[in-house]
């Protein structure tokens, strides 16, 4: 072997080398939704500022990430170095130990900025154990043209009766253009979501403060009786069935008066491409009934670090990055204001720019309407707006969510309903040990 | 004797078998239209069948958004593999239950299609941790393996039942000229049960190309073959049905121009000793 070639292939080893050492690659698990689908292609812009940090993207529909995040995390698999939860996941997951602890994120990045509800969504025992990426909660969404056609004014703050009135006055089956639309999808994010949030107005609580499950009480009973009223008399057919996806699709083909769900919807309903009836669409915070209590929810996807992640430190520096003021003056640059992450930080919406979109001083309102620390009218022993931060309920509210959906669908009574709802309730906290 | 089929019978037949066919295949036409359709039109009420603004832009954004290359390489490394690995166990396992069956065969060939009565689910902690112990999560030799095994039971009672087809007395004539067992298998049985190979290997390669529980919950980033592409674009909060309906197709359009140019054999395998 020459002198020359061997000095080549030492000239190599140590290329490999060093290229092995100064690379480090980071797996992140996320959602397909349009904030994380436009982060992913401003990847440029994260490797020229850290050239040394390789991202591999791993992109799940909601509930095959949760199942496959909650898998690798219980049993340590260690597939994944930075993780998009939501807002149920990281309380329990944070108290459980498997989360890293964000305190110690760079002063620049400005903890104080996060909007206080989602932050405290985010913080056990004052850790923050997840940076929030995009917040939402509900609001109603009503078209404009048909209020004014019915000679009607949607408060800013609508009570249920107000939204009853304006159900029937928009409602014109004829034409297949129905008052209202709401979720009647079973699953414990789908119509539990939206009827947890409602009866949270109706001065209802999934439990007391000793863990009693409360499907008993009148309030249960008012709630979804108003439900029933409200999508028998207004709702289009079929709803049953109809989760959000469903809802957007009638509404941006006008055929809803109302849409109660995300706020995130407003950036879909108001894009002309995709709606027919963008320029015609208002927004209100979601009803009350004057109990001090508002029918919305409180949402964030976050990224959180698992414990045990060998990538630590890269995995930090990519979730400061993707959750910094900065991040959002970048897609702002690239992509306009309207389609920032929103939710997560005062200064966006203090931001002149940003106040200019249409939706954002309502979605702004209806995130600090809701607390969810406090999120009923009575006290109750969990947190939680549309769910109760325990590990149990999702498997729970999807069996609940089942027998609403059921009463929806006319196979049951609202009575029945409730009585199943509340025998399930009692049977699988029981085996849970409450 | 075959019975005389008039011309209006047969007319009847031809229409009924395209009824049937373009039934069974409109769901994938109508994957294929959504995908040159704009989101807006893809959930449009009524449906608009044909007469669109065709677009390609839903495969130029899942394209410019996902690597398919290394997603199809994947999904082609561990359905062939695995298909390959469980011919290679089967044939001989096959082999020896159709000709030298024993007392307990019928009662080994139950309990191995017993255990694909069992829910994926009930199995997926153990073989995940197991995984992490070996290393083997998110890898393609990992995910070849667990298909492998996943389908053994099917391809080996499918060669089972071609082999039975084939005579006895045909490999004991061979025996007597002298062949000997591999000459046996290789120049005898093997051209005689080509067909029902053919078929076997073909419909695993559909099962393991399309399987979609281990090979979403054994992967991540370096693994993950096209049904984790097709997840990718599925979304409970947001209407991208065009754009998933372009990921589909893309994921389907190889096994589906697999499939037609293999029709032939596999009709041939699949009715293999139906007529006597």
């Amino acid at each position: 072997m020459s002198n020359s070639f061997r000095a080549l292939m030492g000239a190599c080893a140590i290329g490999a080398l060093a290229t092995a050492a100064s690379a480090e690659t980071i797996t992140v698990a996320t959602v397909n939704n349009g904030d994380m689908i436009r982060m992913q292609g401003l990847m440029d812009e994260f490797n020229a500022q850290y050239p040394d940090i390789e991202v591999e993207w791993v992109t799940l529909e909601e509930n095959v990430l949760r199942q496959r995040v909650t898998q690798d995390v219980a049993a340590k698999g260690g597939q994944f170095d930075v993780m998009t939860i939501g807002t149920y996941e990281v309380p329990i997951w944070g108290a459980q130990g498997w989360l890293v602890s964000l305190n110690d994120l760079p002063a620049e990045w400005d903890a104080d900025d996060i909007l206080p509800a989602i932050r405290g969504g985010l913080t056990v025992d004052g850790e923050l154990y997840a940076a929030p990426f995009y917040g939402e909660s509900s609001m109603v969404m009503y078209r404009k043209d048909l209020m004014d056609a019915a000679g009607m004014e949607m408060p800013d703050a609508p009570t249920w009766d107000d939204i009853a009135k304006a159900a029937e006055a928009m409602t014109d089956k004829d034409n297949e253009i129905y008052g209202i639309c709401l979720r009647g999808k079973a699953g414990w994010g789908e119509n539990m979501a939206f009827l947890t949030a409602m009866s949270n107005s109706f001065g209802a609580r999934w439990f007391d403060e000793n863990w009693t499950p409360q499907f008993d009480s009148e309030a249960w009973a008012t709630t979804i009786n108003t439900y029933m009223d409200l999508m028998n008399n207004y709702g289009p057919p079929g709803a049953s069935t109809n989760g959000f996806n469903e809802n957007l699709s009638l509404f941006q083909q006008g055929k809803c008066g109302m849409w109660i769900d995300a706020t995130v919807a407003a950036s879909f309903v108001t894009n002309p491409n995709d709606s027919t009836v963008a320029e015609h669409v208002g927004f209100a915070l979601a009803p009350d009934n004057g109990l001090g209590k508002r029918g919305n929810w409180l949402w964030a996807w976050s990224l959180g670090i698992p414990a045990g992640t060998d990538a630590e430190d890269a995995a930090k520096k990519f979730v400061a990055w993707a959750t910094s003021k900065e991040y959002t003056q970048l897609v702002a640059s690239k992509e306009g204001w309207a389609n920032v992450p929103p939710g997560t930080r005062t200064s966006l919406y203090e931001n002149e720019e940003y106040q200019k979109v249409p939706f954002a001083e309502m979605t702004l309102n209806s995130i600090n309407e809701a607390d969810p620390n406090q999120p009923t009218v009575d006290p109750v022993p969990y947190t939680g707006v549309q769910f109760v931060a325990i590990p149990e309920f999702a498997g729970i509210g999807t069996q609940v969510g089942q027998e609403f959906s059921a009463a929806l669908a006319g196979q049951q009574s609202v009575e029945q309903a409730l009585e199943n709802a509340q025998a399930i309730t009692t049977d699988e906290m029981e085996a849970a040990g409450y | 004797m075959a019975r005389a089929v008039t011309t209006q019978r047969k007319a009847l037949n031809t229409l009924a078998a395209w009824t049937v066919g373009l039934l069974i295949f409109f769901p994938i036409l109508w994957t294929i239209l959504t995908s040159f359709k704009t989101e807006a039109t893809a959930i449009a009420d009524p449906p608009v069948f044909l007469f669109f603004d065709w677009t390609t832009e839903n495969y130029s954004a899942v394209m410019q958004r996902s690597d398919y290359a290394e997603f199809l390489w994947n999904s082609i490394v561990i359905a062939g593999g695995s298909t390959i690995l469980g011919l290679i166990v089967a044939i001989p396992a096959a082999w020896s239950m159709a000709f030298v069956p024993s007392r307990r065969t019928k009662d080994i060939l139950l309990w191995m299609l017993s255990t694909k009565m069992l829910p994926a689910v009930g199995v997926l902690y153990p073989i995940y941790l197991m995984f992490i112990k070996l290393g083997l999560l998110d890898t393609k030799i990992g995910l070849t393996l667990v298909l492998m095994l996943i389908n053994l039971p099917i391809i080996v009672w499918m060669l089972y039942t071609y082999f039975r087809e084939i005579p006895g007395e045909i490999l004991e004539a061979a025996r007597m000229d002298g062949a000997s067992l591999r000459d046996e298998i290789l120049y005898v049985l093997t051209p005689m049960a080509v067909p029902g190979i053919a078929s076997t290997l073909l419909l695993n390669f559909i099962l393991a190309w399309n399987e979609a529980f281990w090979t979403l919950n054994l992967t991540a980033a370096k693994a993950a073959p096209l049904t984790a592409f097709i997840a990718s674009y599925s979304s409970p909060e947001g209407l991208f049905y065009a754009k998933l309906s372009a990921a589909s197709t893309m994921a389907i359009a190889p096994i589906l121009i697999m499939g037609w140019f293999s029709q032939k054999q596999l009709v041939r395998g699949l009715t293999f000793g139906a007529v006597k």
